[in-house]
């Protein structure tokens, strides 16, 4: 592998997302950074499940439930206990990468739809106990307390550094997907997708090395989920645990390409870029649900590698840049 | 005793949900036994079946369980439908691409009827009186329900056992590859099979209306159940999914006499996610 | 002559199906052992009793003086011990080097990525695939796939080596290449148990030749024995003269 070729695979996509994180800083516009945190938001979580479904091959159809979890965890510690953000953002990290070993240890011995089916069973039972637990706030959830803000120089600022840990979340997620993508690690990871019984034959030990993938794909969006509610100031359980934003993220990290660095991405900016078109636009605002699921659709039935694994199978050079 | 009391008055009512939860569940379990595709549009199609009653009888004044017979057909044309632009190709891609094809017939479904009919509740005033069972009402519309469910089961049985295409349907779950050597038009079966999959959810969704208010989203609480069920009662195995519509049931009647009936699904999902990773084949009729 | 891998008495069923029965055998270290026996003998069955894939009911595998009955296949992977299979098992939207060098980066080696790398890209020419290195695995043809097994298994640097019809489906010449490789991988001093149909080529590479039928142990022997053994003319190879044929045309 030549150097300038391996690093083009991280440079390609910090590029992206220096781009996303620079354009509200350049125009100054708060709206703008709204639309980036939306952006940046979505890349930090696809790219998270793309070390779970893009390198080892699982389809979790609940990995929204890391992010509701340890959201939840973190907040509680910064509403109910005064921890500052960063403490409440560790813990909710922690947390996610908790119940990923101990939810892996189990679910990770089922294969294919069936292992789907049990990420979707996990986060509604997760949702139907957020609703019932007291500590959380049951079915009203939690309130952030407004003062807290203050301790970050009122609501405004508070707001504004969200979007820079956001920023700060986004490449850390970016950079564990690189070197989870290019190190020993990873290419046990690849094996186990392609074939785990060959890839444990050669002696990949496959339940350790997914149990860790699914850790490690769970820990950012927990962080995530802490700050998203922090700036949102409240968490309630229907926000926390929504399926359908585990399927969204699938979209995302399918139409860019699975198993790659740069596919989910250019998916997360190109889907929440389609999406607030649709949200905004006349004509489609009222169908826009629709209108996704027929370009799902489409990619799912023409273009099921996503945009950077068809470029990949087009022009082979690019296998090596596009990692 | 109070507690034999108020479980007295809330397992009928679990019972005879639970056939109807059947008969939702055999549509999901049917397809996925069939073809290895779990339908995610499965709730959507749901609440359309729901729908169905709702202008049937609302608007035309047909009679609800009279109304069942043109909302199955319908429900059948459109699970082809469904099929041959959405699945057909997928059908032998890895499980992510099924998953995703048929969830985008979800949004294309909920997109468009949020967009027609939004998403406030609809309710189908209709009843059938009620009468006392002990310390419990049975209420006419969900014991008729429950009646239809189990003739449904009936028929779905005699129609895989009994007849050339139903035989046929089973010769495909058994093994595909074998039974298109065997000059099954395979093609066709498993269209049929989705058609009948989708027909059955549109039933139970049209039954489900004549007791519960609903809207267009009321479908995914009945879907997330059918997976509970398939999982309980085996794949492709009508029997067995009526049966697993009953233990559910029978556990929404129990459960609340002896915690918050908001524990119920925490209860449902966990004990679904068990079931998985112990019996992933279902705890009765394994087969495959 | 130290004992690598010794087989005790290993039994295992499917259901009613008893697939080996008190299969016993030591394999020193060096030695080339066939395995040949008709169509579900259990030869493959032998082969996942050993490498962990179905543990046996009852016996004992020992390898490197350790009891591994019950291992799992990474473990015995971690161990040494080195397959290919039968029915191919590319993986297939990884390159061919990628393929290999996960048989080096989690074989008993251990290798980081830069060694598994260097590693991956000698064997690769060893076997004759250098120039399809950078090809997706699912792009080869069944002749490349079986060395692709093949290198994956040797980039391991395996103590043990468990072939699987290695020459299965291949035309004559690709036979030929086959055996010469089967020859050099053992002048590197790599002890192998080969399952082989193609007699003529298991009768000349074998040390030793084990015989299974109906997973019975039916025979052990040098080739020659094995080729005069009369249970085996009659299980087997059916004609009596075919045996002292097949020595001879080599």
């Amino acid at each position: 592998m030549k150097s300038w070729q391996k690093h083009l695979g991280l440079v390609l996509p910090l590029l992206v997302v220096a781009g996303v994180v620079l354009w509200p800083i350049i125009t100054d516009n708060v709206s703008a950074r709204e639309s980036a945190f939306t952006i940046l938001k979505a890349i930090a979580l696809a790219s998270s499940l793309n070390i779970l479904l893009g390198y080892t091959g699982y389809v979790s159809f609940g990995h929204i439930v890391f992010y509701g979890f340890g959201g939840y965890v973190g907040l509680y510690f910064v509403n109910d206990h005064g921890w500052s953000i960063w403490a409440g953002m560790l813990a909710g990290g922690i947390a996610s990468g908790i119940l990923a070993f101990l939810l892996g240890k189990a679910i990770l011995r089922l294969r294919g739809a069936y292992f789907a089916l049990a990420t979707i069973g996990i986060n509604e039972a997760m949702k139907a106990f957020a609703n019932n637990f007291d500590l959380f706030g049951g079915p009203i959830g939690m309130v952030l307390n407004f003062s807290v803000y203050k301790a970050y120089g009122g609501a405004a600022e508070a707001l504004k550094m969200t979007f820079y840990i956001m920023a700060g979340l986004t490449f850390a997620a970016l950079l564990i997907s690189h070197f989870v993508r290019s190190s020993k690690f990873g290419l046990g990871l690849l094996a186990i997708r392609e074939n785990e019984d060959a890839a444990e034959v050669m002696g990949v030990i496959a339940p350790n090395a997914k149990t860790w993938a699914y850790v490690l794909s769970a820990i950012i969006p927990g962080m995530v989920g802490v700050l998203f509610f922090f700036k949102n100031g409240h968490v309630e359980p229907p926000v926390a645990f929504p399926l359908h934003s585990s399927i969204e993220l699938l979209v995302m990290v399918m139409l860019g390409g699975q198993g790659t660095v740069l596919g989910p991405i250019l998916g997360a900016f190109a889907y929440q870029g389609m999406r607030g078109y649709l949200v905004t636009s006349d004509f489609f605002k009222d169908i826009q649900l629709s209108v996704s699921g027929v370009v799902l659709l489409l990619i799912v039935l023409f273009i099921p590698a996503g945009a950077i694994g068809w470029l990949r199978h087009r022009i082979p050079v690019l296998r090596r840049v596009l990692a | 005793m109070q507690q034999i009391t108020l479980l007295l008055t809330s397992l009928p009512d679990g019972i005879l949900l639970g056939f109807v939860y059947g008969v939702a569940a055999m549509g999901l379990t049917l397809i996925w036994g069939v073809m290895n595709v779990i339908n995610l549009a499965h709730g959507p199609i749901i609440a359309l079946g729901m729908f169905g009653t709702f202008f049937l009888f609302i608007r035309l004044g047909i009679n609800p369980y009279l109304g069942l017979v043109p909302i199955a057909i319908a429900g059948l044309l459109l699970g082809v439908v469904i099929y041959f632009t959405a699945v057909h190709r997928v059908i032998n891609a890895p499980h992510l691409s099924s998953l995703l094809a048929t969830f985008s017939v979800n949004m294309i479904i909920i997109g468009l009827a949020t967009a027609a009919l939004t998403t406030s509740p609809y309710n189908v005033d209709f009843s059938l009186g009620g009468f006392k069972l002990g310390s419990a009402t049975i209420l006419g519309t969900r014991l008729v329900a429950a009646l239809i469910a189990i003739l449904v089961t009936g028929a779905l049985y005699l129609f895989l056992y009994r007849t050339r295409p139903g035989k046929f349907i089973r010769a495909v779950t058994n093994n595909r590859a074998a039974a298109e050597l065997m000059g099954v038009p395979s093609t066709r079966i498993l269209a049929l099979s989705f058609g009948l999959g989708t027909m059955l959810a549109a039933v139970s969704g049209a039954l489900i209306a004549t007791f519960f208010p609903f809207n267009i989203l009321s479908g995914g609480g009945y879907e997330l159940k059918s997976f509970v069920i398939g999982v309980l009662g085996g794949l492709g195995n009508p029997i067995g999914a009526l049966i697993g519509g009953l233990i559910l049931g029978v556990l929404e009647g129990i459960i609340p006499t002896f915690m918050e009936t908001s524990w119920v699904p925490v209860i449902e999902f966990g004990l679904f996610v068990v079931i998985l990773l112990v019996r992933p084949k279902g705890l009765f009729g394994a087969k495959k | 002559m130290t004992v690598l891998l010794s087989v005790q008495g290993v039994t295992k069923r499917f259901g009613g199906l008893q697939a080996l029965t008190k299969v016993t055998f030591d394999l020193p270290e060096g030695q080339i052992l066939g395995l040949i026996g008709p169509n579900g003998a259990g030869k493959t069955t032998l082969f996942n009793a050993i490498n962990g894939v179905y543990p046996p009911e009852e016996g004992h595998i020992i390898f490197r003086g350790q009891e591994v009955t019950r291992a799992k296949t990474y473990t015995m992977a971690r161990m040494g011990l080195a397959r290919t299979h039968q029915i191919v098992q590319p993986l297939n939207e990884l390159t061919v080097l990628e393929n290999v060098m996960v048989g080096a980066c989690f074989g008993q080696e251990n290798h980081s990525l830069s060694n598994a790398y260097g590693i991956a890209e000698e064997v690769l020419e060893f076997v004759g695939l250098g120039i399809r290195s950078e090809q997706l695995a699912a792009s080869l043809n069944v002749a490349q796939k079986k060395r692709l097994e093949m290198a994956r298994a040797l980039a391991s640097r395996p103590k043990l080596l468990l072939l699987d019809e290695v020459l299965a489906g291949l035309n004559s010449s690709e036979i030929g290449n086959m055996v010469e490789t089967v020859k050099k991988i053992r002048e590197r001093g790599i002890t192998i148990i080969m399952i082989e149909h193609v007699m003529k080529a298991v009768m000349n590479v074998s040390d030793r030749i084990l015989v299974l039928d109906y997973g019975q142990q039916i025979a052990e022997g040098t080739p020659e024995e094995i080729s005069q053994n009369e249970k085996v003319i009659e299980a087997y190879l059916g004609d009596p003269k075919l045996a002292e044929k097949l020595l001879k045309e080599e």
